[in-house]
């Protein structure tokens, strides 16, 4: 293949890059309450036997499913919605923060830049609110090319320093009819 | 064994025990360094009482999720035999984790549930099972097929017997009374975490 050719393949996509992240750092367990911008993402990780993927009726459960497989040495992951998120609060400060779990968290982050319903844009302004409250590490991806960086160091960075981390998928990623 | 299975108790009928009793009589039985997931308040601190062994984990806040712990433990070590302890109050406020472990068939766990029909530890407020909410009958409409009232002591033991022995998921209630609990837990998370994960043999 020319340089030329090389050059114009197109880019992964986030979330092929994202399933390759998450093995690389053996995350094998995947919790999800359901969104439209992480299907596809959600898609890809049901079709691979690395993961064992749970699909709980609460966000608060999925993190209780999480921290208790962390505390018995196998790593998982909470995939959610920014509504979802704003349920999270209690367990957050009760569990995860105090007991020190490395509790990763992955959140589209529904309700800004133009989302129309108005739930999710009034939700929306407690998300980062309630992170910064409780002293948890948070960043946002908006271009495909941070996304292997910033999920690597940020997985990384929540074991080493044995503290939960949010993963927040800006709609500058996710969002491909801006393009 | 077959005298055992038949035995059967609704809420009704059950007979009415002590927490703190049924807690010990569980912790007799486990010498596999089986896990314990005590929930909030009252529960974890009889659990706390029956003795700090290095696989209890005491849940000091977030309600409700005593189960979905458990299952996540039961998930990562499937060998090791996993129990959640609950309160009814707990219970109900995270009824979909019953559906969660139901749909997953996770063998190697059996939550236990103590009903004495009301949030002791708030002064006694009455819960739903005081207004007919059967938790039983909640758990097996959820999947959880191996849904069982224990009638009395003797009973609740067979039924942990079994779950020792027997593939799970299983979901075993008991009535309870209104006793204060036998002891109050060290409120240290970070250390109840780190002691936890020492007595599942997890290194960092």
């Amino acid at each position: 293949m020319s340089v030329a050719n090389a050059a114009r393949t197109p880019p992964e996509a986030w979330d092929a890059i994202v399933v390759q992240v998450l093995k690389e750092n053996q995350v094998k367990l995947i919790t999800y309450v359901p969104d439209k911008v992480l299907a596809p993402l959600i898609k890809r990780l049901h079709a691979d036997d690395y993961f064992t993927v749970i699909c709980p009726a609460r966000e608060e459960e999925a993190v209780g499913i999480v921290t208790g497989a962390y505390m018995a040495g196998l790593r998982g992951i909470v995939l959610m919605q920014t509504s979802g998120f704003a349920t999270l609060p209690n367990v957050l400060a009760s569990l995860a923060v105090p007991c020190q779990i490395p509790l990763l968290m992955m959140i589209s982050e529904r309700g800004a830049l133009g989302d129309f319903q108005l739930g999710q844009a009034i939700v929306c302004r407690t998300m980062r609110p309630v992170l910064a409250t409780l002293g948890i590490e948070h960043y946002a991806i908006t271009r495909t090319e941070d996304v292997e960086f910033i999920v690597d160091r940020m997985i990384k960075q929540a074991f080493a320093t044995q503290a939960p981390a949010a993963i927040i998928l800006s709609p500058l990623l996710t969002n491909t009819k801006k393009k | 064994m077959s005298a055992n299975e038949m035995k059967s108790a609704s809420r009704d009928t059950a007979k009415v025990m002590n927490r703190s009793d049924l807690t010990r009589r569980l912790v007799a039985k486990l010498n596999q360094e089986e896990a314990v997931i005590g929930g909030i308040g009252n529960t974890h601190f009889d659990l706390w009482a029956s003795g700090q062994r290095p696989q209890n984990f005491y849940m000091l806040g977030s309600m409700g999720l005593a189960a979905p712990i458990a299952f996540g433990v039961a998930m990562a070590q499937p060998e090791r035999q996993v129990f959640a302890l609950e309160g009814d109050g707990s219970l109900l406020m995270q009824l979909g984790a019953l559906g969660t472990i139901a749909a997953a068939n996770q063998k190697n766990l059996a939550i236990i549930v103590f009903d004495n029909g009301v949030y002791q530890i708030t002064g006694s407020q009455p819960t739903l099972t005081s207004y007919g909410t059967d938790l039983v009958a909640v758990a097996k409409g959820t999947g959880l097929a191996q849904s069982t009232w224990a009638a009395d002591e003797a009973h609740f033991e067979q039924l942990v017997d079994r779950a020792l022995k027997e593939d799970g998921p299983w979901f075993i209630a008991t009535r309870t009374d209104d006793k204060p609990p036998a002891g109050v837990t060290e409120r240290d998370a970070a250390k109840i975490r780190g002691r936890f994960m020492q007595g599942l043999g997890v290194t960092k």
